[in-house]
């Protein structure tokens, strides 16, 4: 039922339509022909072959990729631990500290994160000599902002969690760890699963972190990215912005139509079990 | 009607009355689904009348439809005369009480009660005045300033009717309003709403799905099933004199008998049992002979006996099967030969020596009833 | 008989020794599931906190690290410490600083109202949408935040550009009659920041609208409130937590921001990321922009704190 009146439906077509403008024109411009983004100069796809025969970009997007995915696994278990020391361990010594390291990096500048991250990085290396700043500096930064994350989603739906589920597999036998692994673990995995897709895509979008870890030979797509359209407007960065777009956008729209499929099931099985109930009620 | 009180107090018998809520042929669809059937229902100036039957019945729909909430699809809805389609929730001179109690949580109990007369523009000093005067009236006044998380869930359903009422509004709506109060308390506050709504002289109107609280509360009650009223009557009527199976069932405990109808006159009816008991109605039915018909016979009617009766009509034998003491009074659990199951109450009038019962397990009796108490049903 | 009795006793040793591990492991396993998170975050997020305090009193000096120790053992043994605040004061009296810290404040202000003027509307309607309606628009709002944030910023980078689409809509409505450069002017940051934030608004409005109990607007109705005046003292005021929280998510990181300023704002707009991200990498200034950092840290405690208070106050909600 939409209750929504004419005035308010209006705004909503505006907000979405300056939410959606910009990523169309990128689109579009991806397949001009001429040199100038803006002019028209028919159609083509000739960026995207340029775009695929450059090896900076390649060598780039999997550098890119690979801290993506290690940031990702690593933020999932770390910032689980934290989500499940924070909801389910009740007081303990130091937690306000704890909670408090873990909800600053949600709001904390970029700048500021990364300078610090890079001051760490440089009197470690003086100290101890590791690390080398690249790969491992920047998915260290990566893992630390976006552990925070995942804790977040992890601590909000082990609240919605019905704590006697734990109880109850504790009174049936299971030892405390034994439910850990076949209780919650369970129950929050669609949580995990989201907390990894965001670190995931976080790291993959992140600039201003990586240009401060980054030692001298590395370069991931953002840096590359910036590098390039700092200078102006690049129909080849059109071609790689389409591509994400439209990565990013079958996904999600198979995500939310696995969701929407799921519900519908979900909604079916309960008018079933509700007809089973009016049957057992007219028996009795 | 075989009861007689004073017609001033049952002005749906007085044909000369208008009535102040006229339901006319009113049908609410939601897609494909209809909640309410075509319904017609008149409610008089100062009744207490209720809505009741099981969930997705279609009462709430249309207590929704009088409050303004959802539109009628078809037919008409007037109050005091006034036509109500078109005309939004917020013009109409109707409360509800929410079955959620739907209490401002940011607001204060005073704020909550003022609310509604700041919308009507009532002067500041009036409101203040009008305030304080039901509060004092629900016994909250001591708890103007607090929010509603602080009140205790009897308090909140106050606070909740004080809201309503405060407006003085022709029609008070009250969607389960005991529904969320533990037993005691219901039955405590039922002559708490009873006496307010006398002394208010507002029409209120309840939804609920609880037949104790319906029976107790009411001048009249209308039975509700998949969208459709099966009775209207008071609580007398609906109870000893049910019109159908459904009613008999829905309210209260009923034992059922199918059977076809042997012998039809003026003034008696009589029935054979599908297992051979003979049923003897007392007053005449429009039944023809041989027509399939259920006899219907309430647990308190039947009395048991221990020592051996005369045989004819209205008898059943048996063994005690089962026994729930109550206290005051105990259930018994009576199997037939035919194995069925039969319910009878007794109240426990005498204090039992030794603890030992008269009736006890495994005891034979006939169990017997007046052939007024039977109800013959024939749909 | 005495073989059998000796394996016998070496298996229940066994056995006990598992045990033995099984009960550390129980005893031990929250501890562990505390200290690894708790560890990571302590050097990860708090060591570098205090070294940027640390190097923000350091003098600049030519060696590396580029700064000079805070404290140093003396040759009779004493210890002797160094704080310079002179890089703060060099903030205070060096008015581009000044006007930069002020610049960037106002500029996340005024984005975080629009963003909220624009984002209420929106958050309002998808909740009062039917829910599959709803699911595609909720889905609608999140998908900006799985694609590139820089590639975003970059698409306006298009738009507000001489020949950009702004100007051939505004040229083509008769408002403007020759070309004007929207691009690298404050505008140009605006629209940036009220673009890329505007979902961090949108979000949180849309969870604490969402929470609102919907018969208390028909309550509201039923004692005589106008649809506008049941928005103005039911649903308005219950939706405050939303609006902090939103705005908050807004205001912090944009102060902060470097990326809009930089590819929107070219040289002309001063914003404080900007700032320290320059100072630090071209100047190789790093006790100034240390200071910058804590400075800027500063300014956003208070509204962090908001956050957290509200965001912690959700939590014990739910």
């Amino acid at each position: 039922m939409s209750k929504n009146s004419k005035f308010v439906t209006t705004l909503m077509c505006i907000g979405f339509t300056f939410l959606y403008i910009p990523m169309v024109l990128l689109v579009i411009y991806s397949f001009n022909d001429s040199r100038f983004v803006t002019v028209w100069g028919g159609f083509s796809t000739k960026w995207y072959g340029e775009l695929l025969n450059n090896q900076l970009v390649i060598d780039s997007a999997i550098l890119s990729l690979q801290i993506a995915f290690v940031t990702a696994c690593a933020a999932v278990v770390l910032g689980t631990m934290a989500g499940i020391a924070l909801v389910r361990f009740g007081k303990f010594k130091g937690r306000t500290l704890f909670s408090g390291m873990i909800s600053a990096p949600l709001v904390m500048p970029e700048v500021i994160t990364g300078l610090s991250l890079l001051m760490l990085f440089i009197a470690l290396e003086n100290a101890l000599g590791i690390p080398e700043r690249g790969f491992w500096t920047i998915t260290i930064a990566h893992i630390t902002f976006s552990m925070a994350f995942v804790a977040v989603i992890i601590q909000a739906r082990l609240a919605g969690m019905d704590e006697s589920l734990e109880e109850a597999a504790m009174d049936l036998g299971g030892k405390p760890l034994r439910v850990l692994f076949d209780i919650t673990l369970p129950l929050i995995a669609p949580g995990m699963i989201s907390g990894w897709l965001l670190a995931f895509t976080m790291s993959l979008d992140d600039l201003v972190i990586a240009s401060f870890t980054a030692g001298p030979g590395a370069n991931t797509l953002p840096m590359y990215i910036f590098s390039k359209v700092k200078t102006g407007l690049r129909p080849d960065i059109n071609a790689l912005a389409t591509l994400i777009i439209l990565t990013v956008a079958i996904g999600v729209f198979i995500a939310g139509w696995l969701m929407l499929r799921q519900d519908k099931q979900r909604k079916v099985d309960e008018q079933m079990a509700a007809m089973e109930t009016t049957k057992d009620e007219q028996a009795a | 009607m075989p009861l007689d009180t004073k017609i001033e107090d049952r002005p749906w018998l007085d044909s000369s009355i208008e009535p102040f809520i006229k339901i006319q042929n009113v049908t609410k669809k939601f897609g494909a689904f209809t909640a309410v059937d075509r319904i017609d229902l008149n409610v008089y100036q100062g009744e207490l009348f209720s809505l009741l039957g099981g969930s997705g019945c279609g009462k709430t729909t249309l207590l929704r439809m009088l409050a303004g909430f959802e539109e009628v699809t078809s037919g008409h809805i007037f109050i005091d005369g006034q036509d109500m389609a078109g005309i939004p929730p917020y013009e109409r001179p109707v409360n509800m009480m929410f079955q959620s109690y739907a209490l401002f949580p940011h607001m204060t109990v005073e704020k909550n009660v003022a609310y509604g007369l700041k919308r009507d523009g009532v002067p500041k000093l009036e409101i203040a005045s009008r305030v304080t005067e039901i509060l004092d009236m629900v016994e909250l006044g001591q708890f103007a300033s607090r929010k509603p998380h602080q009140l205790s869930g009897g308090q909140r359903q106050r606070v909740a009717l004080a809201r309503a009422l405060v407006k003085k509004p022709k029609l008070l709506l009250l969607d389960e309003p005991l529904g969320a109060l533990d037993k005691r308390l219901r039955e405590q506050t039922q002559f708490e709403l009873m006496d307010l709504q006398e002394q208010l002289g507002i029409t209120f109107m309840v939804v609920t799905h609880d037949q104790e609280e319906a029976m107790t509360l009411s001048t009249r009650i209308a039975v509700m099933d998949q969208g459709d009223i099966i009775q209207i009557g008071t609580p007398t009527e609906i109870y000893e004199y049910p019109e159908s199976r459904f009613t008999a069932g829905f309210i209260g405990n009923v034992n059922m008998f199918e059977g076809r109808v042997t012998n039809n006159s003026a003034d008696h009816v009589t029935v054979q049992g599908t297992d051979g008991t003979e049923f003897y109605i007392d007053h005449g039915q429009n039944v023809k002979e041989g027509q399939k018909v259920w006899v219907a016979v309430r647990p308190e009617k039947l009395v048991i006996n221990k020592d051996a009766v005369a045989a004819g009509p209205n008898q059943l034998l048996g063994t005690v099967d089962d026994i729930g003491y109550m206290g005051n009074h105990s259930i018994y659990r009576v199997k037939l030969a035919s194995g069925r199951i039969v319910q009878t109450t007794a109240q426990n009038i005498v204090r039992p020596k030794d603890a030992e019962w008269a009736v006890d397990w495994d005891d034979k009796v006939t169990l017997t009833w007046e052939p007024s108490a039977t109800v013959l049903l024939t749909k | 008989m005495s073989d059998n009795a000796i394996s016998n006793e070496s298996s229940i040793q066994e056995r006990s020794t598992l045990s033995w591990l099984d009960d550390k492991l129980q005893q031990s396993w929250k501890f562990l599931l505390l200290l690894i998170p708790y560890a990571w975050l302590l050097i990860f997020f708090l060591a570098p906190f205090i070294l940027v305090l640390k190097v923000s009193m350091a003098e600049p000096a030519y060696a590396r690290p580029p700064y000079t120790p805070l404290w140093e053992w003396a040759e009779d043994g004493y210890l002797t410490i160094t704080l310079i605040f002179e890089n703060f004061s060099y903030l205070w009296e060096d008015e581009l600083y000044y006007e930069t810290y002020l610049n960037s404040v106002v500029i996340a202000f005024n984005s975080t109202i629009m963003c909220l003027l624009i984002g209420y509307p929106i958050a309002y309607g998808i909740v009062r949408s039917s829910t599959s309606v709803r699911n595609i628009l909720l889905l609608l709002i999140i998908l900006p935040f799985w694609t590139s944030f820089l590639l975003r910023v970059y698409a306006w980078m298009g738009i507000l550009g001489q020949g950009g689409e702004l100007n051939d809509i505004l040229i083509f409505l008769g408002i403007l009659d020759e070309p004007h450069q929207f691009l690298y002017t404050q505008f140009a940051v605006y629209v940036g920041i009220v673009y890329s934030y505007l979902p961090f608004m949108i979000l949180p409005l849309y969870a604490s609208l969402e929470k609102l109990d919907m018969t208390l607007n028909e309550a509201a109705a039923d004692l005589g409130a106008k649809p506008i005046t049941t928005f103005l003292t039911v649903t308005l005021p219950l939706s405050i937590p939303g609006i902090v929280a939103g705005s908050m998510l807004v205001f912090i990181p944009a102060t902060g921001e470097y990326v809009i300023p930089d590819l929107l704002g070219g040289g002309n707009v001063a914003m404080i990321g900007r700032q320290l991200f320059n100072e630090f990498g071209a100047n190789k200034d790093w006790p100034v922009a240390s200071a910058v950092a804590i400075a800027l840290l500063i300014l956003l405690v208070v509204p962090m704190m908001i956050y957290q208070h509200y965001q912690a106050k959700e939590t014990e909600a739910a």
